[in-house]
C-alpha cells in the first residue's frame, strides 16, 4: 500500500484582522524607526498618566489643607541640602509638595488644552465642511470672517473673549466657570486653522465621484457632507489637532500666568509658574522652575509627534 | 495696478468696520458703566442724570456714531479703573511698547538673518544642527518661561542686569519717552527685547535657512559658480538679496505676534508699556480701556496687512505681469 497520502489542504485564507493590519502598517513602521518619535511618545505618555493617574499617585494632595505644614515651607529640590525625601522637588511657601503640584497642574493643563482643541475642531470642521460644500456667498463669507480673525493673533482674541466673558458673569460664578471660559476663549481663538484646511480638502473632494453618486440617489447635503466628506478630510485635521494641542496648552499656560486663566484653587502650570515667580528673588527658585520644566518636557513632546505624524502622513515624503 | 490697489483698500475697509463695531459693542454694553461710576448707592435720579451725560439713552446708531468720530479725535473715554481718559494712558505707554517692539525685532533681524544664512550654507555642520535644535526649543518654551529663566541667569544668579521697569527715561517732544538716552534704560531694555525677539529670532533663522536652500540650487546660483565667482560673492552677492524678500513680508506679518508676545514680556518685566495696561484691565474688566486697545490694534493690523499686500504686489513681478497679459490680450 502507497504509504503517500492525500497532501493536506492548505488553510483557507482568511484576510487579516484589523489589529494585524495595523501592526503591519506604513505608519507603525516609521514611527517605530524613528527614534524622535518613539522618545517623545514615551515622554508625553509618562506625562499624561501622571497627570491622569494623579489623584492617586501624587505623594500629596495639594488641594487638601489638611496635608500642608508650614513647617516644610520652602523645602529646597533633593540635592541641596534642607531637602527631604519625600519632597523629592521642593515645597513652596504653604509647604505644598512641588512634585504633586505639578501632576495636578499637568491634568488641569491637559484638560483645558484637548477640550479647547475639541472644540475648536468640532467648530472649525463644522464651518470648513459647510462653506466648502455650499460655495458662493456662504463660503465667502464664513472665509473672510476666519481670515479676519487670523490677523489677530490668538493669545489677543483669547485674552479679550475671556476678558468681555469675565465681565459678563457675576463675580461669584468666576471661580467655578473660569475652566469653561478658558475653554471657550482659546478654542474660538484657534478655529480657523481648521475650518480653512477642512475647506480645501472639501473643494477638493466635491467634485469626487461618489459625492456625484451620494447626490444622485438623492442623500441630503448634511448626510452626504457629514458620512462621505467628513471621513476624507480629517487626515490633516488629525496633525493640526496634535499641533494645536501644544499650542492651546502653551496659551492656556500665558493666560494663567497673565492672571486671567486659571485660579491659584485650581492651579494648572501655568498658574503654578505665575505664583513661584514671586519667589524668585527670594532665592526659591524651585517653585516656578520645575512646573516650567514640565510644561516645556510637555509641549516639545507633543510638537514633536505632531512634526512626526505630519511628515508620516504626508504622501509626498514617501 | 491701481485696480489692485483700490481692491485690496475696498476689502479693508469692512473689516475696520467690524473692528469698530465689535469694540464699539464691547464699549457699549459690556458692564455697566452707571454701576461703577456711582459706586453701591445711588438714587434714581442720579442714574438718570449720569445715563443721559453718558449719552446712554441715545439711540444704538447715534452712540456708535458718536463713539467712532470720538475715536477719530482721539477720544477714547475714561478708564474705570484709572479714572483717567484712556487716550492719555496709550499715549504713555505707547512708547514704551513702541522701543521695546523696534529693539527686539532689530535684534532678532540681526542674529537671525546671519544665523539662518550660516545654517543654510553649511546645512549639516554640527552648529547648524544644533541651531536648528534649540530653535525648535524655541518654539516650544513659551515667552514668559524665556523671561523667567533670563531673569533668573542674569538678574538673580549674575545681578548684572535689572529685572523690572523701564530705568530712567528722558523726555522728547511733549509726550515721547524714551529710555535709550539713559545707561539704565539700555540696561533694562536689554532682557525684555531678548525675551520678545527670541520668537522672531527663530523663526526668521528657519525662514532664512529654508529660503537659502531653495535659492542656492537654483540654476543662476549653479552658473555663478561656474563662472568662477568666489562662495562670498556667490552667497551674498546674488543668494541673499533673493531670500530676504519674504523675509522682510513674513516680518511684517509677524507684527501681530509680536504684539501679543509683548503682552506677555510686559507683564513679566513689568515693563510699563500697552501689553501690561490692556492685562491689567482684562484683570478688572476696565471695558474703554479693552475696546480702545482692540480698535488701535486692529486697525494696526489691518494696515500692515493692506502694506504687506502691496508689498508683494509691488515686490513680486509675476503678479503684475498677468494683468498687463491680461489687460493687453482683451
Amino acid at each position: 500500500m502507497s504509504a503517500t497520502q492525500a497532501p493536506a489542504k492548505p488553510a483557507p485564507a482568511r484576510a487579516p484582522s484589523r489589529w494585524a493590519r495595523a501592526l503591519d502598517s506604513d505608519l507603525l513602521y516609521s514611527f517605530r524607526r524613528s527614534p524622535l518619535a518613539v522618545g517623545s511618545a514615551t515622554v508625553a505618555l509618562i506625562l499624561i498618566l501622571a497627570a491622569v493617574l494623579a489623584p492617586w499617585i501624587a505623594p500629596q494632595d495639594p488641594t487638601n489643607v489638611a496635608n500642608l505644614n508650614l513647617l516644610n515651607s520652602f523645602n529646597p529640590p533633593l540635592p541641596l541640602e534642607g531637602s527631604d525625601w519625600t519632597f523629592p522637588l521642593g515645597t513652596d511657601e504653604q509647604g505644598r509638595d512641588v512634585l504633586s503640584a505639578i501632576m495636578f497642574g499637568s491634568r488641569i493643563s491637559l484638560i483645558v488644552g484637548a477640550a479647547s482643541v475639541i472644540f475648536a475642531v468640532v467648530v472649525g470642521v463644522a464651518v470648513g465642511l459647510l462653506a466648502g460644500y455650499a460655495g458662493g456667498m456662504v463660503d465667502a463669507f464664513l472665509m473672510r470672517a476666519a481670515d479676519v480673525q487670523l490677523t489677530f493673533p490668538s493669545i489677543l482674541m483669547a485674552l479679550l473673549v475671556d476678558g468681555v466673558v469675565s465681565a459678563e458673569l457675576p463675580r461669584n460664578l468666576h471661580a467655578t466657570f473660569q475652566i469653561y471660559v478658558l475653554i471657550f476663549a482659546i478654542g474660538i481663538s484657534r478655529w480657523p486653522q481648521f475650518a480653512r484646511t477642512v475647506r480645501g480638502s472639501t473643494l477638493v473632494e466635491r467634485n469626487k465621484d461618489y459625492v456625484m453618486a451620494a447626490r444622485l440617489i438623492g442623500l441630503g447635503q448634511v448626510r452626504i457632507m457629514a458620512t462621505h466628506i467628513l471621513p476624507n478630510v480629517l487626515g490633516p485635521v488629525l496633525v493640526l489637532g496634535t499641533l494645536t494641542l501644544g499650542l492651546a496648552i502653551l496659551d492656556e499656560a500665558t493666560l494663567s500666568f497673565l492672571g486671567v486663566g486659571l485660579p491659584p484653587t485650581q492651579p494648572s502650570l501655568g498658574t503654578l509658574i505665575r505664583i513661584g515667580d514671586d519667589f524668585l528673588f527670594s532665592g526659591q527658585w524651585w517653585v516656578t522652575i520645575f512646573p516650567g520644566v514640565a510644561l516645556v518636557l510637555m509641549v516639545l513632546s507633543i510638537n514633536l509627534l505632531g512634526d512626526w505624524l505630519r511628515d508620516a502622513l504626508n504622501p509626498r515624503l514617501r | 495696478m491701481l485696480a489692485f490697489i483700490v481692491s485690496r483698500i475696498l476689502q479693508a475697509i469692512p473689516v475696520l468696520l467690524v473692528i469698530g463695531f465689535v469694540s464699539f459693542a464691547m464699549f457699549a454694553y459690556v458692564g455697566d458703566p452707571v454701576t461703577i461710576m456711582l459706586g453701591q448707592d445711588y438714587t434714581e435720579a442720579q442714574r438718570i442724570a449720569l445715563v443721559h451725560q453718558l449719552g446712554l439713552d441715545q439711540p444704538f446708531f447715534v452712540q456708535y456714531a458718536k463713539f467712532i468720530w470720538a475715536a477719530l479725535h482721539g477720544n477714547f473715554g475714561m478708564s474705570y479703573r484709572l479714572a483717567q481718559p484712556v487716550a492719555g494712558l496709550i499715549a504713555q505707554r505707547l512708547p514704551a511698547t513702541l522701543e521695546l517692539v523696534a529693539v527686539a525685532t532689530v535684534f532678532s533681524l540681526a542674529i537671525g538673518i546671519p544665523l539662518g544664512v550660516y545654517t543654510g550654507i553649511y546645512r549639516n555642520a554640527k552648529l547648524a544642527r544644533l541651531g536648528m535644535a534649540l530653535s525648535l526649543i524655541g518654539v516650544s518654551l513659551p515667552t514668559f518661561l524665556i523671561g523667567i529663566l533670563l531673569i533668573l541667569f542674569f538678574s538673580v544668579l549674575l545681578g548684572w542686569l535689572p529685572s523690572f521697569g523701564r530705568g530712567d527715561t528722558v523726555r522728547i517732544g511733549t509726550w515721547w519717552t524714551t529710555g535709550l538716552l539713559t545707561v539704565s534704560g539700555l540696561r533694562a531694555l536689554v532682557l525684555p527685547a531678548i525675551t520678545l525677539g527670541l520668537f522672531q529670532l527663530t523663526l526668521i533663522m528657519r525662514l532664512v535657512r529654508a529660503e537659502m536652500l531653495e535659492v542656492l540650487r537654483t540654476d543662476y546660483i549653479k552658473f555663478a559658480r561656474a563662472r568662477g565667482l568666489s562662495n562670498h560673492a556667490v552667497y551674498f552677492g546674488h543668494a541673499l538679496k533673493n531670500t530676504l524678500v519674504p523675509v522682510i513680508t513674513i516680518v511684517g506679518l509677524q507684527i501681530g505676534g509680536i504684539i501679543a508676545f509683548s503682552l506677555v514680556t510686559e507683564t513679566v518685566f513689568q515693563w510699563p508699556g500697552m501689553g501690561l495696561l490692556l492685562v491689567q484691565s482684562v484683570a478688572v474688566a476696565d471695558i474703554p480701556v479693552m475696546s480702545a486697545y482692540l480698535l488701535l490694534v486692529g486697525v494696526v493690523f489691518v494696515l500692515i496687512n493692506l502694506i504687506v499686500d502691496l508689498l508683494y504686489y509691488a515686490v513680486d513681478p509675476r503678479l503684475r505681469v498677468d494683468r498687463a497679459t491680461a489687460g493687453a490680450a482683451r
